[in-house]
């Protein structure tokens, strides 16, 4: 039984989940251990035994570094214990969020793909407009995020769409780069094909440079439609929001309510983990549909 | 007999950053209504250019060139000719009758028609009843069959065959020498064949242009004595035997055994 837990995935996921954890409550007691002191001194407990002193610092109310199962039923009570409209509610956060995540990565892809078919279409495009798309790329969205905000919000756009844009800001470029070789990645003797067929730019487009950027397209919208996420929560951060996952983390912040970073954390992280893994599907039957199956 | 491509002292001249290459020198050629003509020679002595020429896909730096009495560019854009390259260069998410219909999608064929000659082009390649398949589960030999019935669905009377069988092995290629034969005995058409084979060459042509490199220039133009019917055993026979000498001769005589 063993040597059958070894040839599979079972047994390399469970030592490295039990290796995490171990180091993750190595390093909750080590770091909750001088607040925890402080409490005792306070409460005038001069004597304690080891399982009492490591069972309360993994049991803080506001713990530096809050153990895995205080993250967990946080986790548990917000996102399954509330109602759904409720704003103590995880899943009301992380809709609010996913949302604004959602649009920006639409917006994001469908502006990527333009730019890279305007780029390789074009050589002055080709040349004068990638320096600034990477050049967008090398400022701190942290820097942008408010300006953008406040900008949109003066001519009149609030709510979801300058969020969205904020996803869109950071999901747009891997779509470009991909894209740019997707539609590069058809062999020159099918473009000599194309030639002797005297097809045209729309026809050589759609007949041969469309499908086969579409296992790019795919490749790009993985990292896409993750660091629209991240764009999406550092949106939320500037404006002082009230509602999503950045706003939980912000106001986790606020009031010191680091149980509640962490969940909001480890939603977030999950949220990408299913999203990067809905584009994974997405793409396993789109590549199957055009018979491309390996 | 009708001249299909006629070539006068054409030139091409690439030029590269170590200088000017000559890959076609004053070549002179003319190919015959229903001639197999085949190209043989080392790389680099311009066969494969030759036919990029005819194609369109290059343009000559002197002379002159017609393709059925038009310039290669007209001859493209009435689809004068079929092109078979050295791969397949098949469309993966396309099915082989899919495949076929590339061309015919181009030019706007209307459906049923199409239907027609997808199917009609390839029978002639048996490959009837692969219609469904995906490239990826055929063979190679049959892949290029799939890419020869494509060259074909416009009904050109001209095919340009790039090293067709190149990458396959001697057994698939000797399979489809005797049914690209076979093929050309039904049409009628005029074939260009490029190869770096000798059997290959001798065994397909009517004629055989045999090319040098450096600059790329042609050699010698044999006329095949062999007849139109040719078994696959025709090979052991002295007159193919001469011919082939000859071949080999021309290509001694470019030099090309030097390198």
């Amino acid at each position: 039984m063993f040597a059958r837990l070894n040839e599979g995935k079972t047994f390399p996921v469970l030592l490295i989940l039990t290796l995490l954890m171990v180091i993750w409550y190595g390093a909750a007691i080590k770091l909750n251990t001088p607040w925890q002191l402080d409490i005792y001194q306070r409460g005038d407990i001069t004597e304690w035994t080891t399982t009492q002193f490591i069972s309360d610092t993994l049991n803080q109310d506001r713990p530096v570094l809050p153990s895995a199962h205080q993250v967990f039923t946080e986790m548990w009570n917000t996102i399954v214990g509330k109602s759904i409209t409720s704003k103590r509610s995880l899943v009301f956060h992380a809709w609010i969020t996913l949302s604004a995540t959602l649009l920006g990565f639409a917006i994001g892809t469908g502006l990527g793909i333009l730019i890279a078919v305007g780029i390789i279409h074009n050589r002055a495009m080709d040349r004068s407009l990638m320096p600034w798309i990477v050049a967008s790329q090398t400022i701190p969205i942290l820097a942008v995020a408010p300006m953008i905000i406040v900008v949109l919000n003066a001519i009149g756009l609030s709510g979801l769409l300058p969020k969205a844009l904020i996803s869109t800001y950071l999901s747009f470029f891997p779509i470009v780069v991909g894209m740019v070789k997707g539609f590069r990645s058809p062999e020159q003797i099918q473009l000599d094909l194309m030639h002797t067929y005297s097809a045209g730019p729309m026809q050589t487009f759609f007949k041969l440079r469309w499908p086969s950027s579409v296992p790019y397209l795919f490749t790009s919208m993985k990292v896409a439609i993750a660091i629209a996420l991240v764009g999406a929560i550092v949106g939320e951060l500037p404006t002082g929001a009230v509602a999503g996952l950045g706003a939980r983390l912000l106001s986790g912040s606020y009031y010191g309510q680091t149980v509640q970073i962490w969940s909001a954390l480890f939603t977030a992280a999950a949220l990408a983990a299913v999203l990067v893994m809905l584009v994974g599907l997405a793409e396993k039957l789109v590549i199957k549909r055009m018979g491309m199956a390996t | 007999m009708n001249s299909v491509v006629t070539a006068k002292n054409l030139s091409l001249t690439f030029e590269t950053n170590d200088g000017p290459v000559h890959a076609l020198s004053d070549v002179d050629l003319d190919v015959g209504e229903g001639e197999f003509v085949s190209f043989i020679g080392p790389s680099g002595c311009g066969k494969t250019t030759f036919l990029r020429v005819i194609a369109d896909l290059e343009q000559p730096t002197g002379g002159a060139i017609s393709v059925n009495g038009m310039t290669p560019a007209e001859a493209r854009r009435k689809r004068a000719y079929g092109y078979v390259f050295q791969a397949s260069a098949l469309l993966p998410w396309r099915t082989v009758e899919k495949n076929v219909a590339l061309p015919l999608e181009i030019v706007g064929m209307p459906k049923d028609e199409a239907r027609e000659r997808i199917s009609r082009t390839l029978e002639m390649v048996e490959l009837a009843g692969f219609e469904k398949k995906f490239p990826w589960q055929l063979s190679g030999g049959m892949q290029q069959r799939v890419s020869i019935a494509r060259a074909l669905a416009f009904d050109a009377q001209l095919l340009l065959m790039d090293e067709p069988f190149g990458a396959l092995d001697e057994i698939v290629r000797d399979h489809l020498n005797e049914q690209l034969l076979k093929l050309w005995n039904r049409t009628n058409m005029t074939i260009c064949f490029v190869t770096h084979s000798i059997p290959e060459a001798v065994y397909l042509s009517t004629k055989i242009v045999v090319m040098s490199p450096r600059p790329g220039r042609v050699i010698d133009i044999i006329d095949s004595p062999l007849p139109r019917e040719r078994p696959l055993d025709i090979r052991e026979t002295p007159e193919f035997l001469s011919v082939a000498h000859r071949v080999r001769e021309g290509l001694r005589a470019g030099h090309s055994y030097e390198e």
